[in-house]
């Protein structure tokens, strides 16, 4: 693996920063409606899309800011996004549930849960017949694992060897739903067996594991071999949203998995091999927040749509 | 121009779409090699061996996920051409055609288009039951962001696919069953036929009738009959539901003064109301008489033939329906569903 430890520290923080913003936002009557953090889980977004190429395709989720971020969306334009302003990525039309980025083959978050294993799917059949090289990854919850779709799209995917990798966030809640109540399978991975395909599981507190496991399945599909399944184990530390009382949840439970916060554990093990200096850690954390401030700062200054582009991009 | 059916006419149309542009592919349950060689109604016969299994896609039975995987394909460069066996199936895909195919580009703020047609078949065909003969064409109509064709004959069929075909967002193309094997002229290069020109079938003065795919049929056998009469009707094929060609509709019954409106969709919040309630509110002062609708009853269709009979509309209900207008009666075979809840 490159000298990648930095960056993925870079990146994880910006992530943090920006979901740990939202209940500012929501205080401040910058934003409404749904927007899911997915704070806890930055480590599984970054390792992933790290060990892409910049022209491979990502498809997202509801709890989706991370793998925008991670794929290289400008945070201004994101933030312009949810305060629904004008120069948003969806020019405020689709808000935090659908930040999409085509420019960076980035094909949106999706508020449907499992709506994205089709569109994933779907492009890499695109790819496959119009002979590219470029693959796609499909991020989603354990919980989407029980939509039909799973089972009709990987299924189809593995019949016809596409270049796709389906990577599942274990962050152990779907709403207040556990995968230990809702799951008929022990493993994440028995649902992939199920449709002939071999999945591995990944620390996903753990971004080195994460980027070592995505780049080996990403040459795998991209030289042919046919869908990836990758099972994520990580934990979603907020609730479903901001907001969310958690009364289905235990806090000690919680504590247990912010002792294995992603980037705390990728700082105690730079700063013990001396790859990192606290100071140089403080900076980067404190350059991470800056960013997301400068990028609310911006964002909040743009203007709103004017009501007549409610009719814009319209055509039926 | 050669005459061919319906089926080989919208043959026609893809083939000579898939060799003049590599992005379209199709893809469906048993359109390859089903048969004698694709679909089972025939309209993708012999393409597999002229495009190869990648292109004629043959699929599992996963409507859901095979439609699903038709709109990502589309958003990253393909114009994938989906064929759902029968329309009853549609009930199967209803999520990545409403909240995805139609939703995707205005959601993404202009970024994403999906440029795929999604081809089924509409309507009974004698003993199919409940589950194989129904009409959905107005379910789409009211999903902003997917257009709705109607076609009707071999011609109209082969140009309209064309343009859906060509179109960069998502078209619900819904064929009919009973029309597959009728036969029409097809020129020999087939021109796109542009959405939203509805098509005057027969010039009249005395009634309007719009209608669609059978009831089309019905409407053009009763105007002929009612001609022996003297009455003299004027039957209008919209072509495509969305966009709709209320224009030529209002034109025409501001000449008539007089609307019936045929189709074998369920008589309860079809279509035939959406035309209604245009005429009412743009040519009021025109009407001579209330507006007739001659739809499907509001029940499952059933199978046996004497029921079936009973609840899809044929050639006398369509005469009966022209006939209450030119009375002035009101007229309803919508059934007691529609009154006693």
């Amino acid at each position: 693996m490159p000298d990648l430890k930095e960056q993925f520290l870079r990146t994880m923080l910006l992530i943090r920063a920006f979901d740990s913003n939202l209940p500012t936002l929501y205080n401040k009557g910058l934003i409404q409606g749904s927007s899911h953090a997915a704070i806890g889980q930055e480590a599984v977004a970054v390792g992933a899309v790290t060990a892409l190429e910049p022209g491979d395709f990502v498809t997202s989720t509801h709890r989706g800011h991370g793998h925008a971020i991670a794929k290289g969306a400008d945070l201004t334009r994101m933030t312009a996004e949810l305060l629904g302003r004008e120069v948003g990525f969806c020019r405020g039309k689709g808000g935090s549930m659908h930040i999409a980025d085509f420019g960076i083959n980035m094909l949106g978050a999706n508020g449907i849960v499992g709506g994205s294993f089709g569109i994933a799917a779907g492009a890499a059949l695109s790819l496959q017949l119009l002979k590219s090289d470029n693959i796609v990854l499909a991020f989603f919850g354990e919980g989407a694992l029980n939509q039909g779709s799973f089972l009709e799209v990987a299924n189809m995917a593995a019949i016809w060897k596409l270049p796709v990798i389906f990577l599942c966030e274990n962050n152990h809640y779907a709403m207040s739903a556990r995968p230990e109540d809702m799951l008929s399978v022990g493993a994440i991975t028995d649902r992939a067996k199920g449709v002939g395909i071999n999945g591995i599981e990944v620390d996903g507190m753990d971004v080195c594991h994460v980027y070592d496991a995505v780049h080996e399945a990403a040459a795998k599909a991209r030289a042919g071999e046919g869908p990836q399944f990758i099972a994520a184990e990580c934990y979603r530390f907020e609730g479903h949203f901001s907001g969310d009382a958690m009364g289905y949840r235990d806090s000690a439970e919680a504590d247990l998995w912010r002792e294995r916060d992603p980037i705390e554990q990728l700082k105690r093990g730079l700063l013990s091999t001396d790859q990192i200096t606290h100071e140089r850690f403080s900076e980067l954390e404190s350059a991470a927040k800056a960013h997301v401030e400068e990028a609310l700062a911006e964002a909040a200054e743009a203007p709103f749509p004017d009501s007549a582009q409610a009719w814009e991009d319209v055509y039926a | 121009m050669p005459e061919m059916t319906y089926s080989a006419a919208l043959n026609k149309c893809i083939r000579e779409e898939m060799l003049e542009d590599d992005s379209v592919f199709v893809i469906g349950e048993d359109i390859a090699v089903w048969g004698d060689g694709g679909g089972v109604f025939g309209v993708t016969k012999g393409l597999v061996d002229e495009f190869g299994p990648a292109r004629i896609r043959d699929t599992p039975i996963s409507e859901e996920g095979f439609v699903s995987m038709a709109v990502g394909a589309a958003l990253v460069g393909s114009r994938p051409i989906v064929e759902i066996m029968y329309s009853d199936f549609l009930t199967l895909v209803m999520d990545p055609l409403v909240n995805q195919a139609a939703k995707l580009r205005y959601m993404f703020g202009g970024q994403a288009q999906v440029p795929l047609v999604l081809r089924t078949n509409l309507g009974a065909s004698g003993g199919k039951a409940a589950q194989h003969s129904q009409s959905f064409e107005t379910w789409f109509m009211h999903v902003p962001g997917l257009k709705v064709v109607v076609p009707t004959t071999p011609a109209d069929a082969a140009g309209l696919l064309k343009t859906a075909i060509r179109d960069n967002n998502p078209v619900i193309f819904l064929e009919h069953k009973m029309l597959y094997f009728t036969k029409g002229e097809v020129p020999d290069v087939i021109e796109p036929i542009p959405f939203g020109k509805a098509s005057i079938r027969r010039e009249g003065t005395d009634v309007t009738v719009v209608a669609t795919q059978t009831m089309l049929m019905h409407a053009l056998k009763a105007a002929e009959a009612f001609s022996e009469e003297g009455v003299s009707v004027e039957v209008i094929d919209p072509r495509t539901l969305v966009p709709l060609d209320m224009e030529t509709i209002i034109e025409s019954v501001r000449k008539t003064g007089r609307l019936v409106v045929a189709h074998e969709a369920v008589e309860r919040a079809g279509w035939a109301a959406e035309v209604g309630f245009h005429v009412s509110s743009q040519a009021f002062d025109y009407l001579d008489a209330p507006i007739v609708r001659v739809c499907a009853a509001n029940l499952p269709v059933p199978y046996t033939r004497d029921l079936e009979r009973e609840v899809i509309p044929d050639l006398n209900d369509v005469k009966e329906g022209i006939r209450a207008c030119l009375k002035g009666e009101t007229y309803s075979r919508g059934g007691r569903a529609d009154n006693e809840q």
